[in-house]
């Protein structure tokens, strides 16, 4: 048979080339699942997650309307208010009023501040309000006077169901713990948790009187209306009248857009997560291919001397990671579709909905692809040595097999990580400067984790401590010696542990915040709805009992009218005034003082006093919120003050330190002005202990039934507690970053075996004894583990001072405790997976080892 | 007879830092089919350069080796990679099997990049000849250095070459086992009719070869044709 060389074009069949790779693969089967297990933890994070977060959105449609509880809920500030729209239908109401008031437990004497909402009806229309029992949501209503009291409020005093509670001056039995009921936030539970009373007795609690702040609802089922009529357009329609008459509408449909897009941020986080996971498991392919394929370089120099094509031993490999990978990425579809069912559990606190297991086949196949394009895409730089292999090999020992570092296709497959990672972070956050942030942040990250590695390596080689015991000699050569780890040792558990580290500092930089507010000396107990009458009394009383009055505020509530002779109706009519509409229709909160406290400072104009009656009134403007709805100095403002027309101008801009407790203003009058009108007081003090923070309350509940008492102290508690859940959550999803790190860790330390076994081997034969190799190779990898950790920690330590400076504008001092115990045990245990892989080499004879790991 | 071999002004030069460093220098010979051939020398003379130039495992610095009518330095690297397939079998003095292929399946690569058909078969009847029908799936690991030697030579003819290259065959073996090995090289060799070129530092093995070069400093300065010539004059 004879050929024709320079017309060769013959490639080998697909089907030999599959049937090599098979017949490669199952030699290599213990390499090679280290590969798939990188795979197989990275898809399952994102299919877990990306299905999750499906049946969330999912869900949050179908149950739209427990959300709400009803198909339309209008609010006001006002009992009597009606919707024309509503005449001609036919539907079910019920009614809610809820207002803020202290109420008092017999049993102990503790009293705490919470929302009260008087009941009317057969609300929700739509799923449930849940209690325990679970009958009490809806005995509480059946005409005698009970109480559903929020679960947290019970366990806080200590108070079961069937004991009572006082309401103004009304006693009701406690019927059942309120777990949860539609329209209840968790932000509004932390400072007022909710108590249902049934409406009847709201007037004998004697709470509600004119001026009390109530917040009248109406839920309403609507009976004849089409399903596809939309509720929304016709709120709109209607919302000039809404607005006058100071109506406020929520349909499913809002709700359930307000609901998703909270969310939205929540899967957008949680998708980040996953995406840091699977980016580890990118790291663990390539190292793991890496190193697989310097062991193959010499099969494939036989295969090219016996006549294959460079192009056919690249694709027998190609084929090979391809499959495996698939193998991989099914197997970590799949199991992340089971994992997803613990992922309800972990959020349960968080969710609006229940969220139902369901298979999500868009993500599977998402995520099925997704490991597919990760295998091939990050095993195709180590994969591009292959085509470049010389068939020389066999002869002798060159370094031309590996010349890949000058392959100009490796720019090409650099360029198609960084588009995936780009467009990837795209999916998922679906935000393109944030994209490249992130992008730039991870590149950035490993980039300087590589130069680390190479630097330690040449400071070894270059300060090499001649004089030092054999045994550190032989490791530390070790860390730059041909066939090291250094790099992709470093590069893969730093950029774990950099992960890991900074959810930390995060973490704890968040709870910092909050805790700020609880150091000795801040003010921590606020009463409010102190009227006028009572400001001297109470202010007596509180000294009496040995506290201290911090601060004396009064409040007048307001609405703002005009700015420079445009009312609401002129700026929604004229496109060109900038001003923004919240401003006229919120319920202004203003206090009146002729000088600045501690916790704001002027920065711009004038703090103008009023020396004579007939001045004009000059009043300062927090300078965020005025730059927010384009209020200058000068502006002319014109307030309704219940009632009565206010005149005034902007004096000057503040800034205001808001971490503090105390009582701020956005709109601050100076003195002279207020004085007449109506106006409730807040009077804020600091308690020494919990005991004598409830001793307080309780008095001043059972003295001034009207007034209610701030517990900034409980509030903190609840924080701290909500706090301890989030970061549960970050936990448990760092765990999968964490996990998939050690994977990477265990596989390149199980995978660094093979390089240096043929040395252990070497050293045993001339006589090295067991306990000399195991000293070489832990000290290999001590030096290398605390390379890689401390490279990791000090990435996050720039990562989270970054964030704390630039996000959270705050300092950042980390605490040295949880840095040392990363420190540890990611150095302990790369140590203890690196002897236990020598143990292996160790029992059995040199021999032995030779024959079966070195072919 | 036909030549099968042809080098000409053969040269290799490889860059050692700023040196350039020749291992070959103006090597000329020519070989005819079916004969056998061995290259000689101390460590570090050059011949195992010459001979993967020879059998186009390399790029020659200059001068043009000629493999069955096609000039190897014209052809790149696939191209090379098909002349070998084509009519090139190698034995190596460390065996060079492929570690995760069983021993029929080493023996069956060349005949599987050739697309032939019925390759089991004759695999089989090739480990038959060498003595190791009955350990045709086992691995190399699974075997002695003369077992994985006599599947190389299996491989080695399974796609019936022209010419065959064998570097050391037997450095790695011990007496008993080398003579078994080179019985079985020549008595295929002769079979089928093969060219055999042998790089060997052992001469008694060299000398059962029709012809000896010896090489020197990258310099043949030895060529028992031409010294046997000289001797007729």
């Amino acid at each position: 048979m004879s050929i024709d060389p320079n017309n060769f074009q013959s490639n080998s069949s697909a089907k030999w080339l599959f049937l090599m790779a098979w017949r490669d693969a199952r030699k290599s089967k213990s390499r090679l699942f280290l590969f798939v297990s990188s795979i197989i933890l990275g898809i399952a994070a994102l299919v877990a997650i990306n299905s999750f977060s499906e049946n969330l959105k999912d869900d949050i449609n179908g149950q739209a309307k427990e959300l709400l509880g009803a198909d339309l809920e209008l609010s006001a500030n006002k009992d009597d208010f009606s919707y024309p729209f509503l005449d001609t239908l036919d539907y079910e109401l019920s009614s809610e009023n809820s207002f803020a008031s202290m109420v008092y437990f017999p049993k102990n004497q503790g009293s705490r501040l919470v929302d009260v909402r008087a009941l009317e009806g057969a609300f929700p229309f739509y799923g449930v309000i849940e209690s325990n029992p679970a009958s009490a949501a809806q005995s509480f209503r059946d005409g005698q006077a009970k109480a559903l009291v929020d679960q947290s409020v019970l366990v806080q005093y200590d108070i079961q169901v069937g004991d009572s509670v006082r309401i103004g001056k009304v006693t009701f039995l406690i019927e059942g713990a309120l777990i949860s009921s539609p329209s209840q936030s968790m932000a509004a539970t932390l400072v007022a948790p909710a108590v249902y009373i049934p409406m009847k007795y709201v007037e004998a609690t004697g709470l509600i009187q004119k001026g009390s702040r109530v917040q009248y609802r109406k839920f309403y089922k609507l009976n004849d209306l089409d399903s596809e009529f939309d509720l929304d357009a016709q709120l709109r329609e209607d919302r000039e009248y809404l607005r006058t008459e100071g109506i406020r509408g929520d349909t499913v449909e809002e709700r359930k857009r307000d609901t998703g897009r909270t969310f939205e941020d929540l899967s957008s986080f949680l998708n980040l997560v996953a995406f840091v996971a699977l980016l580890l498991g990118c790291v663990g392919v390539a190292s793991a291919v890496h190193i697989y394929i310097k062991e193959k370089i010499r099969t494939v120099a036989i295969l090219r001397c016996l006549g294959a094509k460079g192009r056919d031993t690249f694709l027998i490999y190609l084929i090979q990671i391809g499959i495996i990978g698939l193998i991989g990425a099914t197997i970590g579809a799949f199991s992340g579709t089971l994992l997803q069912t613990i992922l309800p559990k972990v959020f349960a606190d968080f969710l609006p909905v229940e969220v139902n297991f369901s298979i999500s086949w868009t993500s599977i196949l998402g995520g099925i692809a997704t490991g597919l394009v990760v295998s091939i895409l990050f095993a195709l730089t180590p994969l591009l040595a292959i085509r470049k292999a010389s068939p020389l090999l066999t002869l002798r020992n060159t370094s031309d097999g590996e010349n890949s570092a000058r392959d100009p296709l490796r720019w090409l497959v650099f360029a198609g990580i960084f588009i995936f990672i780009f467009g990837f972070a795209y999916l998922q956050i679906r935000d393109l400067s944030n994209s490249f942030v992130f992008t730039f942040s991870v590149l950035m990250a490993f980039g300087l984790l590589v130069l680390i590695a190479r630097l330690a390596m040449w400071a070894v080689k270059k300060f090499f401590p001649t004089g030092w015991s054999y045994l550190w000699r032989q490791s530390l050569a070790n860390l730059y010696r041909p066939n090291n780890q250094t790099t992709i040792l470093i590069a893969s558990i730093g950029l774990g542990t950099a992960l890991i580290t900074t959810l930390y500092f995060i973490q704890g930089l968040l709870i910092s915040q909050v805790e700020i507010t609880t150091d000795a000396g801040r003010p921590n107990m606020m009463l409010f709805d102190i009227q006028s009458y009572q400001k001297d009394e109470i202010a007596a009383f509180t000294k009496e009992q040995g506290l201290p009055v911090l601060q004396q505020v009064p409040v007048v509530t307001m609405r703002l009218s005009k700015i420079n002779g445009n009312s609401l109706a002129d700026v929604m009519a004229d496109s060109t005034l900038n001003y923004r509409s919240g401003a006229f229709n919120r319920e202004w909160r203003i206090t009146y003082r002729d000088s600045l406290i501690e916790s704001e400072v002027l920065v711009e104009g004038e703090f103008r006093i009023r020396e004579a009656n007939t001045d004009s009134v000059f009043v300062t403007i927090e300078k965020g919120y005025a730059q927010s709805n384009r209020i200058k100095l000068g502006d002319e403002l014109i307030w309704n003050v219940q009632g009565v027309p206010v005149t005034s101008y902007v004096g000057g801009f503040r800034e205001i330190d808001w971490e503090r407790v105390q009582t701020n203003f956005l709109v601050l009058f100076p003195e002279g002005v207020l004085e007449k009108a109506p106006q409730f007081h807040v009077l804020i003090t600091r308690v020494k202990s919990t005991e004598e923070g409830a001793l307080y309350q309780r008095d001043i509940v059972k003295k001034y039934p009207n007034v209610s008492v701030i517990d900034i102290g409980l509030i903190l508690t609840t924080v701290d507690e909500i706090l301890g859940k989030i970061s549960f959550v970050i936990r448990f999803m760092a765990l999968f970053s964490i996990v998939t790190g050690l994977l990477v860790l265990i596989g390149s330390v199980i995978l660094s075996k093979f390089q240096r076994i043929r040395e252990s081997i070497l050293l045993r034969t001339l006589g090295g004894s067991k306990r000399q190799i195991l000293t070489i190779n832990s000290l290999e990898y001590f030096v290398l583990g605390s390379l890689a950790s401390l490279s990791g920690i000090a990435l996050a330590l720039l990562g989270s001072w970054a964030l704390a400076y630039f996000t959270f504008e705050t300092s950042f001092v980390p605490n040295v405790l949880p840095v040392l115990l990363v420190y540890f045990s990611i150095t302990s245990l790369t140590v203890l997976i690196g002897l236990l892989n020598s143990r292996g080499i160790l029992s059995k004879s040199p021999l032995e080892v030779l024959r079966s790991e070195i072919q | 007879m036909a030549s099968i071999l042809k080098v000409q002004d053969l040269t290799k030069t490889y860059k050692s830092g700023s040196k350039n460093l020749t291992v070959l220098k103006n090597v000329n010979f020519e070989i005819e089919k079916g004969t056998s051939f061995s290259i000689v020398g101390p460590s570090g003379s050059g011949k195992t350069t010459l001979l993967g130039l020879c059998a186009g495992l390399d790029r020659a610095s200059s001068g043009t080796v000629v493999l069955n009518g096609h000039a190897l330095e014209t052809l790149n690297e696939d191209q090379r990679a098909a002349v070998r397939n084509q009519y090139v079998g190698f034995v190596f003095q460390n065996f060079q099997l492929l570690p995760t292929l069983t021993a029929l399946e080493n023996v069956m690569v060349p005949m599987e990049l050739r697309k032939e058909k019925n390759i089991r078969a004759r695999s089989l009847e090739l480990l038959d000849r060498v003595g190791l029908a009955d350990r045709h799936d086992h691995y190399p690991t699974q075997l002695s250095g003369g077992e994985q030697q006599r599947i190389s030579i299996a491989r080695a003819f399974s796609n019936q070459p022209e010419i065959l290259f064998a570097d050391e065959p037997t450095g790695n073996l011990d007496e008993e086992t080398s003579e078994k090995v080179e019985e079985l090289l020549f008595s295929l060799n002769k079979e089928a009719g093969t060219t055999l070129i042998l790089v060997t530092h052992d001469l008694e093995l060299a000398n059962k070869t029709n012809r000896i070069i010896r090489i020197k400093g990258g310099q043949v300065i030895y060529d028992s044709e031409l010294a046997n010539a000289e001797t007729s004059i």
